[in-house]
Parts: C-alpha cells; sequence; structure tokens
C-alpha cells in the first residue's frame, strides 16, 4: 500500500481560490468552478428557503380538515410553487450545480471544467430562470400543480403559467450546459493515470447524470414551448376542444420529469458511495457493480415514464410493458442498497455526521424504494395514484435520498470547500432531528394514502385529520433540523476550527490539495498510481505537506470576512 | 362505521377491495422485511465494526459475484411477482365483464354528473344495488377528473374527448367517498361526493321513488331526429346513404382506407365530431360535423340510444325499449370496447 501524500505546493500557495482575488466583480465574472459552485451554492439555498416557506404554508393549512387558513386558490398555487421550486430550483441543480461544480475537476485532477465560460452562463442562466419564475410567483403565483397538466393549465387556468414555465425553460439549458461540461470533463480531462475504473463512484454518478440531463431536458423544454402556443394561440396541441390530445401532454411531461428523478437521486447515491467507503475506510463493495448500476438506471430511467399514466386511459397493454420496466429498473438501486451494507462489513466505521446523513440515506431510500415497486404494481398504483401516498413516497426519495445525500456531502466536503470546520456535535444532532422529523411527517401519509386522501386537497374529510396532524408535527421538527446546520454553516465560516487539507485522512484526489484549494487546485499535475478507495495504513499516512505550517495563519479569515 | 382504533385500510365493498389489499399486505411485508432486515444489518454493522482507533485501515474486501448476483436475483423474482400478481389484477379492473349494467359519469368544474340507464339523474351522488355489476362510461366536458372510489379500490381518469370506463360490483351496504383524484383546478377539493350501496331491494324502491326521467337511450333517440340524423342513417338506424347503425357497437367496421376497427364509444364520438376522420367502406364523405353542437351529455344519450338498437331486431322501433330492459344484463359492448383500447389509437 501506498501512502496518502498531498502534491507539493510551495508556500505561496496559501492563497486559495478565496482570497485569490476580492470584490464582488471577482465572483460575478469567475471563471473558476470552484467559485461557481459558490455562486451556485447561495442561489439554491435562496430557492430552497422560499419553497420551504411554501411547505409550511402547506402543513399549517392541513393541520384543519376545513380550508380555513387559506383560500382554495391560494393554497393550490402554494403547493404549485412549493413543487416548481423545489424540484426545478432547488433538487435538480442541487448536487451536479454545487458539490458536482466543486468536486468533478478536483476529483478527477483537472484543473477546472472543460469550458469554464460555459460553466459561468449555465450560473446566470440559471439565475435568470429563477427570476423569471420569481416574477410569475410574485405578479400572481400559478396554480396548475408543477406537473402543469393540460387542458387545465393550456385553457383553463387563470394564472402567470407561462411566466412560471418560461422559467423553467430557461433554467433547463442551464441543467444541459452543466451535464455536457461534466461529460466533456471527465472524458478528456482525468490526470495521468486517472483510468475510468480508477473514478471516484461520485464521478460515475455524474457522469450518469449528465447523460440524463442532455437527453431528457431538451423533451421538457419543448413541451413547455407547446404548452405555451396552445394557451397563446389556441391551436389544438392537448386541448380536445380544439383537437387535442391532452394525454399527449402527460407522455411528453413524464418523458422529461420521470428521468428527472434520477437527476435528483443519481448524484446523490454517487454522494453516499463516497461517505459509506470513506467513513468506513473500505473500498466500495463491488466498485463495478455499483458504477454501472448508475448507468443502468440513467439508460432504464428512460423506459418507465409511462407508469404515471396507469389510470391515465393509457392501453392496459402498455400499463403492463411499462409496469415490467419499473419493477426493472429497481433491481439496480436495489444492489446498490445491498453493496453500501455489505461494504460496511469489517470496515472502521467513525459516527461523523456525513455518515449518519449517509445512514440515514441507505435506510429512507430503502423505504423510498420498496414503497416505489407498490406504485409499479398496476393494481395497487390503481387505488393509491393521486393519493398521499405518492406524495409520501417520492418524498422519501426526493428528501430521505436526494436531500440527505446533499446535507451529508456538504457537511463532509465541508472542510474543503470552506476551509473551516463546522461544529460536529451540533451536525449529529442536526442530523438525528432531521431524520426523526422527516419520518413523523411523512409515514403517517402513506396510511392516509392508502385510506384514499387524495392529494392536492385544500380541504379533506376529517377521518384523516390525525394524519395530517402527525405530518404537520413533524414537519415542525423537520423545519428545525434544517435550520440548525444553515446557522452552524455560515458561522463556521468564520468561527469553525481550521481544515487541514485531509481532515479525514481519506485518499481521494480532492484531499491531496490544499483546504481550500488554490485556484488552480492542484500546482503541479497529479500522477494517479491509486486505485479508487485505496486507504493508506496508519504510519504511512503523511497529511498534506502543504497546509500544515499554515494552520495558524489568517489570509483565509480575512478574505471570509470580505475585507483583503 | 368508525372504528375505534386508527384504521389502516378503507372500507371494504367490493368484490375486488379485498384482492387489491391481500396484494397490498403482500408488498407491505415484502417492505417491512427487506427495511428491518437492512436497518438491522446496518445497525449490526455499525456497532460491530466501529472505528476503535483513529487510524486504523481494514483490510479490503473487492467484493463478489457470486453474492452480488444472488441479491440480483432474489429482488428479481420477488419484484417478478408482484408484477404478476398486479398486472393480473389489473386486467380484472380494466376490462368490464359484459353483463355489466351501464350508468354515465359526466364530470365538470366541479362536479359530478351522473345518469343511470334508467333515466335517474343524480349530482355528485351515485346509487347503487350490492351484488350487481355496474360499469361506468364517463367523460369530462372541461378539464380532466378522476372518479375513485376509495372503498372500492379503483379510479380512472376521466378525460374531455374521450370514453374511459371502470367497474366494479358492491359487496356491502353503505356510504362511501366519491373523491376527484385529479387536480382541476380551484375547487378539486369539493368536487367530492358519495356513492351509497343498498341492498337491490331498496335500490330498487330508490329507483322507483325517482320517477324515471327520460331515459338517455329515448333522449338520445329525439336528438337522432332533432340533429336530423334519421335522414341519412333512417328513423330506426337501419341506414340509407349514410351507413346503418343496428348493431353497430362492437361490430367490426371496414374503412375506406382498408383499416378495420371494432366500433366503440371513442369511434362514434369522433364519427359525430369529426365525420371526415373515418368513412366506411361504401359510403362517401358527406357527413357535416356536429362538433360543438352536441354536449358530451347528448353524445352519451345519442350512443345510447344508437346501443339500444342493438337488442331490437331490424325494423322495430326502440321506443321504449331500452328503458324497460332497465338495469337487466344487455351484452352490448362484447369486447373491451373502452376508450382505452389499442383499437381506437389511431
Amino acid at each position: 500500500m501506498k501512502a496518502i501524500e498531498t502534491f507539493e505546493t510551495p508556500s505561496a500557495a496559501r492563497v486559495n481560490y478565496i482570497n485569490a482575488q476580492y470584490g464582488l466583480k471577482s465572483w460575478l465574472l469567475t471563471k473558476d468552478h470552484k467559485r461557481i459552485a459558490l455562486l451556485y451554492l447561495g442561489s439554491i439555498s435562496f430557492f430552497f428557503f422560499i419553497g420551504g416557506l411554501y411547505a409550511m404554508f402547506i402543513r399549517l393549512e392541513l393541520l384543519t380538515p376545513q380550508g380555513d387558513l387559506l383560500s382554495s386558490t391560494t393554497y393550490n398555487k402554494v403547493f404549485t410553487q412549493h413543487g416548481i421550486i423545489m424540484i426545478f430550483f432547488f433538487l435538480i441543480p442541487s448536487i451536479p450545480a454545487t458539490l458536482g461544480n466543486f468536486l468533478v475537476p478536483l476529483m478527477i485532477g483537472a484543473k477546472d471544467l472543460a469550458f469554464p465560460r460555459i460553466n459561468l452562463l449555465s450560473w446566470y442562466i440559471y439565475l435568470l430562470g429563477g427570476i423569471i419564475t420569481i416574477y410569475a410567483l410574485l405578479a400572481g403565483g400559478v396554480d396548475t400543480g408543477w406537473t402543469f397538466y393540460a387542458p387545465y393549465s393550456t385553457t383553463y387556468s387563470n394564472s402567470y403559467v407561462i411566466a412560471a414555465g418560461l422559467g423553467i425553460f430557461v433554467s433547463g439549458f442551464s441543467s444541459i450546459l452543466t451535464g455536457l461540461n461534466f461529460i466533456v470533463t471527465i472524458h478528456t480531462m482525468r490526470a495521468p493515470g486517472m483510468t475510468w475504473f480508477r473514478l471516484p463512484l461520485f464521478i460515475w454518478a455524474h457522469y450518469a447524470t449528465s447523460l440524463v440531463m442532455i437527453l431528457g431536458t431538451p423533451v421538457v423544454a419543448i413541451t413547455i414551448l407547446l404548452l405555451a402556443f396552445e394557451r397563446l394561440t389556441h391551436v389544438g396541441i392537448f386541448d380536445p376542444a380544439t383537437g387535442g390530445d391532452p394525454v399527449l401532454f402527460q407522455h411528453l411531461f413524464w418523458f422529461y420529469s420521470h428521468p428527472a428523478v434520477y437527476i435528483m437521486v443519481l448524484p446523490s447515491m454517487g454522494v453516499v458511495s463516497e461517505l459509506i467507503a470513506n467513513f468506513s475506510r473500505k473500498n466500495i463493495f463491488g466498485y463495478t457493480f455499483v458504477a454501472f448500476s448508475s448507468l443502468a438506471i440513467a439508460v432504464f430511467g428512460f423506459l418507465v415514464w409511462g407508469h404515471h399514466l396507469f389510470v391515465a386511459s393509457q392501453s392496459v397493454y402498455a400499463g403492463l410493458v411499462f409496469s415490467f420496466l419499473s419493477f426493472a429498473v429497481a433491481i439496480p438501486s436495489a444492489i446498490k442498497v445491498f453493496n453500501w451494507t455489505a461494504t460496511l462489513y469489517k470496515g472502521s466505521i467513525s459516527y461523523d455526521t456525513p455518515m449518519l446523513y449517509a445512514l440515514g440515506f441507505i435506510g429512507l431510500f430503502t423505504v423510498g424504494g420498496m414503497t416505489g415497486l407498490f406504485l409499479a404494481a398496476l393494481a395497487i398504483d390503481v387505488h393509491v395514484s393521486d393519493t398521499y401516498f405518492i406524495v409520501a413516497h417520492f418524498h422519501y426519495i426526493m428528501v430521505g435520498g436526494a436531500l440527505f445525500g446533499y446535507l451529508g456531502g456538504l457537511h463532509y466536503w465541508w472542510p474543503k470547500i470552506s476551509g473551516r470546520m463546522y461544529p460536529e456535535g451540533w451536525g449529529r444532532f442536526s442530523a438525528l432531528v432531521i431524520f426523526v422529523g422527516f419520518n413523523l411527517t411523512f409515514l403517517p401519509q402513506f396510511v392516509a394514502g392508502y385510506l384514499g386522501m387524495p392529494r392536492r386537497y385544500h380541504a379533506y374529510p376529517p377521518e384523516f385529520q390525525v394524519f395530517n396532524v402527525l405530518s404537520s408535527a413533524g414537519a415542525s421538527i423537520l423545519g428545525f433540523g434544517l435550520l440548525v446546520p444553515l446557522i452552524y454553516l455560515v458561522w463556521s465560516m468564520r468561527y469553525g476550527k481550521r481544515a487541514e487539507a485531509n481532515p479525514w485522512h481519506l485518499p481521494g484526489l480532492e484531499w491531496r490539495t490544499a483546504s481550500p484549494p488554490p485556484t488552480e487546485n492542484f500546482l503541479t499535475t497529479p500522477i494517479v498510481t491509486w486505485e479508487a478507495y485505496e486507504f493508506a495504513p496508519p504510519e504511512e499516512t503523511r497529511v498534506v505537506g502543504t497546509y500544515k505550517e499554515e494552520a495558524t495563519l489568517g489570509d483565509a479569515d480575512v478574505i471570509i470576512n470580505g475585507k483583503p | 362505521m368508525q372504528t375505534p382504533w386508527i384504521p389502516f385500510i378503507p372500507p371494504s365493498a367490493s368484490t375486488l377491495s379485498g384482492q387489491v389489499d391481500a396484494l397490498y399486505f403482500y408488498l407491505s411485508g415484502v417492505t417491512v422485511f427487506f427495511t428491518l432486515l437492512i436497518a438491522g444489518v446496518l445497525v449490526f454493522f455499525v456497532i460491530k465494526y466501529r472505528r476503535r482507533s483513529p487510524f486504523e485501515i481494514p483490510r479490503p474486501i473487492a467484493g463478489s459475484h457470486k453474492l452480488e448476483t444472488l441479491w440480483s436475483v432474489i429482488p428479481f423474482v420477488i419484484a417478478m411477482s408482484m408484477f404478476g400478481w398486479g398486472a393480473q389484477l389489473y386486467f380484472q379492473m380494466y376490462r368490464p365483464p359484459q353483463n355489466a349494467v351501464e350508468v354515465y359519469v359526466v364530470g365538470k368544474q366541479w362536479m359530478w354528473k351522473i345518469q343511470h340507464s334508467t333515466g335517474q339523474r343524480e349530482i355528485n351522488e351515485l346509487h347503487v344495488p350490492v351484488g350487481r355489476k355496474i360499469k361506468l362510461i364517463m367523460t369530462a366536458e372541461d378539464t380532466i377528473h378522476d372518479f375513485f372510489v376509495p372503498a372500492f379500490r379503483m379510479k380512472a381518469d376521466v378525460l374531455p374527448g374521450r370514453y374511459t370506463t371502470q367497474w366494479f360490483e358492491a359487496t356491502t351496504p353503505g356510504t362511501y367517498h366519491l373523491f376527484c383524484a385529479e387536480y382541476c383546478g380551484m375547487n378539486h377539493s369539493g368536487m367530492i361526493g358519495s356513492v351509497i350501496v343498498m341492498q337491490p331491494s331498496e335500490f330498487d324502491n330508490w329507483l322507483s321513488g325517482n320517477a324515471a326521467q327520460q331515459s338517455p337511450a329515448v333522449a338520445g333517440q329525439q336528438l337522432f331526429q332533432s340533429l336530423g340524423c334519421v335522414s341519412c342513417h333512417g328513423a330506426n338506424g337501419e341506414g340509407g346513404r349514410g351507413p346503418a347503425l343496428v348493431g353497430l357497437f362492437g361490430r367490426q367496421v371496414f374503412l375506406t382506407n382498408g383499416q378495420t376497427l371494432t366500433a366503440d364509444e371513442a369511434y362514434v364520438r369522433e364519427s359525430i365530431e369529426n365525420p371526415q376522420a373515418k368513412i366506411v367502406s361504401g359510403f362517401g364523405p358527406i357527413m357535416p360535423t356536429f362538433q360543438g353542437q352536441v354536449t358530451p351529455e347528448q353524445l352519451i344519450q345519442i350512443m345510447s340510444f344508437i346501443k339500444s338498437l342493438q337488442t331490437t331486431t331490424s325494423g322495430s322501433a326502440p321506443s321504449g325499449a331500452p328503458s324497460a330492459a332497465g338495469p337487466s344484463p344487455k351484452a352490448q359492448v362484447p369486447t373491451a370496447a373502452t376508450a382505452s383500447s389499442p383499437a381506437n389509437k389511431q
């Protein structure tokens, strides 16, 4: 086994990407993938906060069976906007645009992404899409549900459908550009010795995600254009009153939006693969199985959209095929769960915050995945589709899966990103609170759903109240739990303990450069001579030549305070 | 009906609901088993293999193809059992039996309009007898709705411009929720009602108490005359310049373009609203469109009239015949000629 060595950087390397330049302009015109990742981090956190506020109103309204807090029109807008903001402006960009942007070049030993300007462009496009959407919300909101089903959205809705659709249309291009950038970077910019099968699984997951982004996003763009076109000109595309076909809309919409679920969860799986391996100091059990299962999910993910249409007058034979394929896509996910679990066997498992999120992810993703089988099973789907069972299921995937992976990854790489450690005690505490709050929120919804409570109901029959009260109680715990990391992560940027280059003593390339890294990531091109997750024995662990003697200096401090 | 404890399944009131529950329990069992298994193994490993010294490096294990194959194949086999069971039940749900009594449902923002084949109309309520197979033929006037009765474990979208069907046979008298389960705008959560399941004798009382309004077939016959259909299709649908309509439903129709299809609701609707789309072999494209002149409910009445021509021998007037046939079994739609069958997706 080889020692973990960092690449020698001269002492000038105490200049890092954060303090390399100052001023607003240096951020807004940066081409550094790490700075762009931080721009994304700030913007998606903002949207997460907005989406969370909407969630709070939903849970408050549903405390009582009568629709007494909000009017039904307002409630419809609130759940629609919760969905649009959370899906298109938080979950889809979350891991790829922040952690992926920051780490893809670092993990493969590159100086930046292949197209740094396109990377910056993607953030501006995302921001433009976000601004258009915010305009739609402020101008009067949109009430179609995040799914924009026609002909309600094209003919009957009296809200800002086109503006909201335009926001999504525009932000989709940022996804496409990010995916393109990742694919080219991973193909062409790997450091010498970084072969495909030495890539960290995080990279494999991002590669698979990028394929989905590039192939899927154009379809939703076309769908939104057709929707806007019909709304403006009343040409019959989707509305049968003018000769259109409303089910066509659902096919087009889900052709993107089902794979979009994998855009949200595949990167999270990549993060969890990193966390499980690194915090148990074991190489991933069945590396190739896990790597290829990401690709399999990306490919099969395009073939299952019809399972959203089992009760939408789709042919029963089409239903049969889509049901079969939906069961098939579950298998690669099951393999991942078993392989992660097996990785822990005879490991050296630490209980650091990121690992708690990873373990939470496995549990919640298992529940989310298994309840997905209920929906793939045709006869059960007939009963539970469009009920709270679905709502619970996809929150287990999107919050229990995507969000837990995101939070775990954010904590894990926080020392690298910010150069500071977060407070471990608070980290563990909030991870636990979030886990408890999440389950209390969404577990009762499975029961309410099977009992028949339909989703998107402003008022509901009183026998469902007990489940809604539990949910709302859980949501308040969840909300509190999510505020804690927001506070201590911001706090740690100034007051946190300074992070070493390799605080977790890991072999990954990103840990072999300074924390925070210099603008060019590695002062000399690294040469990779080790396999992924090849942990070095303790006596050989030479930690970070470069930053040891800098442990006391204050450069980073000054920058983070915003003063030169 | 309320049980003192928190229920985990809704009341079960149709012949299929128990079967759906059985499949649900099977999946729940598998889910609980695997979740506990994974959580248990996870907790066991996390405690047993906790880090004991800060720099320890465990021995790497590359993987095991044997194990990985095992835990790919076992989930696959279990998944296929769920797939097969679910599919088999789904076919039962969406293949209406031939002898079902037809009830027409029209959804609009935000109410359900229901008409029995004997003429009784209801709003947001559906009265049905125990032990009789009921087939709902559904369409919408505006946007997409969904007719959902949790106690029957069934739902189907109700679409404008299409006819969808679902069927059930109620088993337990009682009053059950009817929900709209497809978001349809402002008052979506108010688009609710009830399904009232009665003993057959009570149901017959209810029927007679609701002095039968004109049956849809009779209303359809009047429309058939007032819209001028008779001039080409004949007073009793015997045909003329237009094709004969007697016995049309479920029959094979040969088109001028060489295609063949089975006549069903979607085909008939299209032929009324867009007659040029499919021309019956041997006839000219002379029929004007009736799009915008007939409401979805009137369409249903015309169809009901055409269906009533099925049981009568050609020539005899159908007046009153369909309503007299009442809820007795009618073999009118011999195949699964629903709006979702592949035949009408041209």
